[in-house]
């Protein structure tokens, strides 16, 4: 199903204010509903090597293998859905990749990146995410945080040992629990949620929500939704008048109207008949 | 990148990217930096290089290595010290970015912390077939041990630095609360329409005005000062009498700006 009528995508990346060159890494698919967002990490330039990895390998091979399954269905003996199995797979061999380009070239050692891929189909949309990169979520005038961290701050306030307040002020906000391309294995974390028509949808790495309040991104977002460009644009610009310490990305989507997921007959059977 | 700027008797004889993870120095050719003098030892010192902090050891040298006056054996180089090995002199420039920005970019930098620590615990708390409040104890003792060893690791580094644990505080203070420079406070005063006269100030980041549908234009305040900007509708806004372009448009004092046929006035508050 080709999403490109429905779905309405701007990006933006910037390497921002302090730093040389830019670890991260986005990359959108507007056809099959795919947006990926990556911020890499290692010395040198390994950091742009592992996010444009994660991006490459999970854009491409996704293109592939989705054109010719149905996202939405359940395979015989599995208990979840291709769209699920899909991303969780492609995940877990851009992890292979990075972690093994890491392992054999030493100009590449400890290299990772932080991830979040959504997917679209059948009017929900599928979140995996690794490390501190976020989606956000603008729905009837509400702005909401949709993925929770894998950080050591993250950790910290759910165990109660700060308050979020404190935490805007921690040392250590860089510290994320999980990435991609680490270990030789990696568990993302994976999600889905219904989708409305008007939805609109943020993914940004750690340089947009360090640098600005998540007010000031969701009253950005209100304001400027007409124009998804000049929204994405006004975002990075908004880290960069607050000093731009790390990259910005962000992606933009919008849901323009309802995509159900076609269904065959035998699919209503059955579906009726559990 | 750091770098080091070699010379003797005030004449600088060459510069040196410290692009390796180990920059070794002495009189011997194997070395990354040659000295050809003898009161420089055969395998005199050596400048490890961790993301953008540089760290000086003395590697058992006859003479010794001498960082601003004082003899070191190890020595975390911050921008502008002078290594001084005999005659010759290494002055240590820091990363390229503001000294300000340069000090803190290793907070900034995403690292990832190996949660082996965390698992451990974890694992320890479910074999012994604790409570779940005794798992969530153990996590969360797990947790603050891996944020004392995490700031722990990163600032061990910086001994020199007086009270190191108030030293990353900057570094995530602006961004929580971003400093907005002190700057005049924009208004705009409706000329024209039902509501003439009327008067709305910009203390926000971004106003927009308008008609959604029509014409939409947005006033972003920035530390530059005020810019207006084209958001949707077929005409763009006029800003006195002369149509603006697709990008941000600085707004001066008393300009007059036309949106949607309305006409208003952008002022400077005192």
């Amino acid at each position: 199903m080709d999403l490109t009528q429905i779905l309405e995508i701007a990006t933006c990346t910037d390497p921002g204010m302090v730093r040389s060159h830019n670890e991260d890494s986005i990359a959108a698919d507007a056809a099959n509903g795919l947006v990926v967002l990556a911020d890499g990490m290692g010395g040198y330039n390994a950091g742009e090597v592992a996010s444009g990895m994660a991006t490459t390998v999970i854009v491409t091979e996704m293109r592939q293998l989705l054109a010719g399954v149905r996202p939405h269905d359940v395979e015989q003996g599995s208990s979840e859905e291709v769209a699920a199995r899909l991303v969780r797979e492609q995940v877990l061999k851009a992890n292979t990749s990075i972690y093994q380009a890491a392992q054999s070239q030493p100009q590449y050692a400890g290299m990772g990146t932080t991830l979040v891929v959504c997917l679209f189909y059948d009017n929900r949309v599928l979140v995996a995410h690794l490390g501190d990169s976020r989606l956000y979520m603008l729905r009837d005038g509400k702005f909401k945080q949709v993925t929770r961290d894998h950080s050591l701050l993250q950790e910290q306030i759910d165990s109660g040992i700060i308050t979020a307040e404190q935490a805007k002020k921690a040392a250590h906000k860089n510290l994320v629990t999980r990435a991609l391309g680490i270990d030789p294995t990696v568990e993302p974390e994976i999600h889905e949620y219904p989708t409305k028509p008007g939805d609109l949808y943020l993914l940004c790495s750690d340089g947009l929500c360090d640098m600005v309040e998540d007010e000031d991104i969701g009253m950005t977002l209100q304001a400027l939704g007409g124009n998804l460009k000049l929204a994405a644009q006004q975002l990075v610009q908004m880290a960069n008048d607050n000093g731009g310490r790390d990259n910005v990305s962000v992606i933009l989507v919008r849901v323009l109207r309802e995509y159900p997921g076609a269904r065959g007959v035998m699919a209503k059977v059955f579906a009726w008949l559990k | 990148m750091a770098k080091l700027i070699l010379s003797m008797d005030g004449l600088v004889l060459k510069e040196i990217p410290l692009t390796k993870e180990r920059t070794t120095i002495g009189r011997k050719p194997h070395n990354d930096i040659q000295i050809d003098n003898l009161a420089v030892s055969g395998e005199h010192a050596v400048i490890v290089t961790i993301l953008n902090d540089s760290f000086l050891e003395d590697l058992g040298s006859t003479n010794g290595t001498v960082v601003n006056g004082n003899p070191v054996k190890k020595h975390f180089l911050q921008n502008n010290d002078v290594v001084e090995l005999g005659k010759y002199k290494l002055k240590f420039v820091g990363d390229s970015a503001p000294a300000a920005a340069g000090e803190k970019a290793d907070f900034e930098k995403t690292m990832v912390l190996r949660p082996s620590a965390m698992k451990a615990a974890q694992a320890a708390a479910g074999s012994g077939g604790g409570g779940a409040q005794a798992a969530v104890a153990q996590r969360a003792a797990a947790v603050q041990q891996a944020a004392a060893s995490a700031s722990a690791a990163g600032i061990a580094d910086k001994d020199a630095k007086p009270a190191p644990a108030a030293a990353p505080a900057p570094a995530g203070a602006p961004a929580a609360a971003p400093a907005r420079p002190a700057q005049p406070l924009g208004a705009i005063q409706l000329l024209s329409g039902g509501n003439a006269g009327k008067e709305l100030e910009l203390a926000k980041p971004l106003t927009t005005l308008g008609k959604p549908g029509v014409q939409v234009a947005v006033l972003t305040r920035r530390p530059q000062g005020y810019f207006i900007t084209h958001v949707e509708g077929t005409n763009r806004p006029q800003v006195n009498g002369q149509q603006i372009g697709p990008a941000p448009h600085a707004l001066k004092d008393h300009d007059v700006i036309e949106l949607a046929g309305v006409k208003m006035e952008f002022f400077l508050k005192g």
